[in-house]
């Protein structure tokens, strides 16, 4: 009966998963360029920002044509609202994964083993964006709560690297210059990983109708 | 502040049970929209609301409808309830004959004769339905002469010329094109704040538009009743949303 506009909503839902696969990539060239020193990988994690910017205006226009031609409500509503929210987080990640990438490049830096918790926040952000882009398109709400859970252990994570790079700074100040761009890389990483969470909540709204702390309230008021 | 109370309604035609224990508070100065596939029972329950079904062979309705509180199939005067629970139909019916005369025909029927009373009765509710400006210079006219549109209009004010308290809509704008359809939606927004407004309605973006309340019906019974913000956004019954977003009826 509606054949057409399922058929518009499953391209919708392909078109997610191509944007969020670019994000990983983008996070996971990023993290290689910086932990093995592969500027070519560095350049590629920039280059996808086009890429992904181009995915989000593609994403745009479906979505507007949805909510134009099928006067969307209930579920598919907020799949559609949702996807549109989600796309500009999607973005800002592959701006950050960019940003990260040009650091990497522009101080020649990589890891060492001072910097284990920034490669532990890549591993794990990137596992942040997947899951959430996964949560959308399998409508699955444990795994978007489980990723906006999983943000507190990035944050941890951050937290240490702090305390690596104020060590570092103490052992010889010639580091400084050093631990600030990693400390600005870790920044990023941990912004990445709060747009995962952002897309995770509104994949919470897509599914429940409800954003986070309204679940909470209405289960405390018994509603 | 509950205007109707509806309890325990069940409707039969014959052996057919076209309404299914229905049990409904319609608040005032509210627009209420009744949902639901052809059949479903949601013109049976609004003409309930006026006794229009009295009128059908083999209709007998058990359960209470409380106007005010006061039971409308007990003790009551059929005219008067009419009075106050106004309806418009789906396709424009004026009478055949003048604008004027089709909404003074209302009052004229409940004993109003003094001219004065009358017009002033006329352009109140030419006003209220916003076709004054249209028609002032042509209240002699023919109603059989306006445009789809106009005639709706025509038969709102014919509805509020007796000043009633509920207005009852069975899809209104269904024969009209996009822009009427518009200016009634606008009206029965409008009006809302000195009437209470039953829309039966197949647009789901109208109820949408316009309503503070949904009621979704299938098979004779109430399936959902909400504010229309929720239940378009998010319904609690999968048939609700499983109608409302295409996947049947």
């Amino acid at each position: 009966m509606r054949s057409r506009f399922d058929e518009q909503l499953k391209l919708l839902k392909t078109q997610m998963i191509q944007m969020g696969a670019l994000c990983e990539t983008a996070i996971s060239n990023a993290t290689k360029a910086l932990t093995d020193g592969d500027m070519e990988l560095a350049k590629r994690a920039i280059a996808a920002d086009e890429d992904i910017d181009q995915k989000e205006k593609d994403i745009e226009n479906i979505c507007l044509r949805l909510l134009l031609q099928q006067q969307p409500v209930a579920g598919d509503l907020r799949q559609i609202s949702s996807a549109l929210k989600m796309i500009t987080d999607m973005e800002r990640i592959g701006d950050q994964a960019a940003d990260i990438a040009e650091i990497t490049m522009l101080a020649n830096i990589k890891t060492t083993n001072n910097t284990n918790h920034i490669t532990e926040m890549a591993e794990a952000t990137i596992k942040m964006v997947t899951d959430s882009i996964d949560a959308y398109v399998r409508q699955d709400l444990r795994l978007a709560r489980a990723v906006i859970e999983y943000d507190d252990h990035v944050d941890n994570l951050f937290d240490m690297v702090k305390l690596d790079m104020i060590r570092l700074i103490n052992e010889d100040a010639d580091n400084g210059e050093y631990a600030i761009d990693m400390m600005m890389i870790a920044k990023y990483f941990e912004r990445i990983g709060d747009h995962a969470t952002n897309i995770a909540e509104w994949v919470e709204f897509s599914i429940t109708g409800r954003h986070k702390g309204e679940v909470e309230n209405d289960l405390l008021c018994g509603g | 502040m509950d205007k109707i109370i509806i309890e325990n309604l069940n409707l039969f035609y014959g052996d057919f049970c076209a309404l299914k224990g229905i049990n409904m508070t319609i608040r005032a100065n509210e627009i209420t929209a009744f949902i639901g596939p052809s059949g479903c029972g949601k013109t049976s329950l609004l003409k309930s609301i006026n006794r229009m079904n009295d009128l059908i062979e083999g209709c007998i309705i058990n359960g209470r409808i409380l106007l005010d509180g006061e039971s409308i199939y007990r003790d009551v005067d059929i005219n008067l309830l009419r009075k106050r629970v106004g309806m418009v139909f789906q396709k424009p019916n004026p009478f055949p004959m003048s604008v004027y005369d089709n909404v003074a025909f209302g009052p004229r029927t409940h004993g109003i004769r003094s001219k004065l009373k009358l017009d002033d009765l006329v352009e109140k509710a030419l006003r209220q339905a916003a076709i004054w400006d249209e028609l002032k210079d042509r209240l002699k006219k023919s109603a059989l002469e306006l445009s789809g549109g106009q005639q709706q209009r025509l038969c709102i004010a014919r509805a509020l010329a007796v000043q009633p308290e509920v207005l009852l809509m069975d899809e209104p704008t269904s024969a009209l094109d996009p822009i009427s359809t518009l200016r009634i939606e606008e009206l029965a927004v409008d009006l809302k704040k000195d009437y209470t407004i039953i829309i039966v309605t197949h647009n789901m973006q109208q109820a949408v538009r316009i309503a503070d309340s949904a009621a979704f019906f299938l098979n004779g019974e109430l399936i959902e009743y909400s504010g229309a913000q929720e239940l378009f956004s998010i319904p609690k019954d999968k048939r609700t949303e499983d109608y409302i977003t295409g996947r049947f009826g």
